[in-house]
């Protein structure tokens, strides 16, 4: 933990130069610094969502959802489950393609390209990456594991590719523990490991964006508290979406929390807000533990 | 109550017993089948009877391997894209049952139909001799499927985060199956490919009429246009399952019955040391793809 926290570039503004864990521990929100910045233009708009809604056959699994996701936040979406807040957040990358009878309307904007008239879904998968909630290496060495996304774009040079492992493995918090074994098969690696592999494997693709689906759900509360200051550090370069069943967990990293219910977004305001003084009851409900 | 335990635990002893003794005589029975071939072929075998020459089996044994090598590649590059498209291709549907019961209904083809049918159509509609290439193509005809719905089992049970992991890198769904998931199934498809080969080195009915029951090759011409290449496939080419039926059946010959035994000595140690040699093969791929934990 020690060497993570000596490897963090700049120690966020809201911490004390000191105190990097201890610190968070107080479960002070991130938000602070987002609420004295006000309404943020919209150069620094990553998503901007209109009038989003999803159907899955028959049943609408995501109601008229308007909300804009801004650059280098984090941005938490919380709820219970089924209330469509992983749904919400494949949308973003298109990951819903393959689901046999999901229909969308609506608009999604991302970086001011609509996601579904002007981009394509393989491009928009390069910018926007995806950590699942199970940690999926593939059956191969830690090595091919990282440079997966950078072959498939085209890149071969072997020299250009051992740049891009290493690089995204020590902003992955892995570089060290595993250089060595980088020929070895990423599944011979703990859960914890696993999963910060297949983040710098999302990372080696070089996108702007990271989504996060409950990436710390299958790990234990070592892995979990890397995996977190993992994302407070990569936010300074990166936006990251995460949606999480640890009201604890949205409450220590994110900038930003969403709370949807039944596919509808209830409440999206700065994370402090919505922990301390939520605008809707059902949001009080919800955090303060008393559903879902 | 007490009677009611009782009466579980027994049936529990019994059912180990049964199971256990299933097992056991499954072992046993090819331990005896095994050595029976074994002795009786080796006590008969002499050192001429495995010269490669038209006297011996060793060309037949090269037939055996050649052709099985040349069926596997057959249903290889036919085989594992056909699985591919079941598996990630085929939508629900009419046409979708159809390909599958036309893979299941060629998996169940008696060998001797599908010998036939490849006489008629690898030999005659083509005006050709018997030759080696028409006894793969039919060899072919029965692994086939059998590599199939390997392929297409080996790609279902695949864990959902392999796809899921690659289409989020923005691959696309071809680069997903060539780069991850068959590579994944990779083990599985080879442990198929073994399981096929078994039954092409046993084969004789597909081939009777196909391959042909004679060979004549000369091991100093490599020319491979020549009818006498050892690696020509259109050449005739016998067998080893082949020459123990004729030797069993038609032969003339006074040492027929000792030429049926060691042939099939030496197509038992084929077999097991074939499948021996997958296994740690595929063993060893296992082991470097997943780590340490198995």
């Amino acid at each position: 933990m020690t060497s993570l926290a000596a490897a963090t570039p700049a120690v966020p503004a809201y911490l004390p130069e000191d105190g990097f864990l201890d610190a968070r521990r107080d479960l002070k929100p991130a938000a602070e610094t987002v609420k004295e910045a006000g309404v943020a233009g919209s150069a620094d708009l990553t998503f901007d969502v209109q009038n989003l809604n999803l159907f899955y056959t028959d049943t609408q699994a995501l109601k008229n959802i308007t909300m804009s996701i801004h650059q280098n936040e984090i941005t938490a979406l919380i709820g219970p489950s089924g209330c469509g807040k992983s749904t919400f957040l494949k949308t973003l990358n298109r990951m819903n393609d393959w689901v046999e009878g999901c229909r969308i309307t609506g608009q999604v904007f991302f970086e001011g390209k609509d996601i579904f008239k002007d981009l394509d879904p393989l491009a928009l998968r390069y910018r926007v990456g995806m950590v699942f909630q199970q940690p999926t290496p593939f059956p191969k060495s830690i090595f091919e594991n990282v440079v997966y996304g950078p072959r498939i774009q085209g890149i071969s040079n072997k020299s250009e590719l051992s740049g891009i492992v290493e690089q995204s493995m020590r902003q992955a918090a892995v570089w060290d523990e595993l250089k060595d074994r980088l020929h070895e098969s990423a599944l011979g690696l703990s859960g914890g490991q696993q999963q910060r592999l297949c983040i710098a494997r999302t990372l080696a693709a070089r996108p702007s964006v990271i989504l996060m689906d409950e990436p710390t759900s299958a790990l234990d509360p070592i892995s979990t508290q890397k995996i977190e200051d993992l994302a407070l550090e990569l936010k300074e370069k990166y936006t990251i979406v995460i949606v999480t069943h640890s009201m604890q967990q949205a409450r220590r990293i994110s900038d930003r929390t969403a709370f949807f219910l039944l596919g509808e977004l209830i409440e999206y305001r700065p994370t402090l807000d919505v922990f301390t003084n939520p605008e809707s009851s059902k949001t009080e409900q919800y955090v303060t533990g008393r559903f879902g | 109550m007490n009677n009611r335990i009782r009466g579980k635990k027994a049936l529990d002893q019994l059912m180990t017993v049964v199971c256990n003794g299933g097992a056991l005589l499954a072992v046993l029975l090819l331990l005896a089948f095994i050595s029976y071939v074994m002795i009786s072929g080796f006590a008969v075998l002499t050192p001429a009877m495995l010269a490669f020459d038209a006297g011996g089996m060793g060309n037949m044994l090269f037939n055996t391997l050649y052709i099985v090598f040349l069926a596997l590649m057959l249903s290889l590059v036919t085989g594992v894209p056909a699985g591919v498209y079941l598996a990630e291709y085929a939508k629900k549907g009419p046409l979708t049952r159809w390909v599958r019961m036309a893979i299941e209904t060629l998996a169940s083809l008696p060998s001797i139909v599908v010998g036939l049918f490849g006489y008629l159509a690898f030999i005659v509609m083509t005006g050709s001799q018997w030759n080696l290439l028409a006894g793969s193509l039919a060899v072919s005809v029965i692994t086939l499927p059998f590599v199939t719905s390997v392929t297409e089992d080996a790609l279902r049970n695949l864990p959902p985060g392999y796809r899921q992991g690659s289409l989020g890198l923005g691959a696309s769904h071809w680069q997903t199956i060539w780069r991850v998931l068959v590579p994944a199934c990779f083990p599985r498809i080879m442990t198929g490919m073994v399981m096929a080969a078994g039954r092409g080195f046993g084969e004789a009915a597909a081939l009777m009429f196909t391959a042909g029951m004679s060979t004549d090759i000369d091991w100093a011409d490599w020319n491979l246009a020549s009818a006498s290449c050892p690696l020509n496939p259109i050449r005739p080419g016998e067998t080893l399952a082949l020459h123990i039926w004729a030797m069993r059946t038609e032969a003339l010959q006074a040492d027929a019955a000792q030429q049926a035994s060691a042939a099939s000595a030496l197509l038992v140690l084929l077999v097991v040391a074939f499948s021996l040699l997958a296994r740690y093969l595929s063993y060893r791929i296992d082991t470097k793809m997943g780590g340490n934990k198995r």
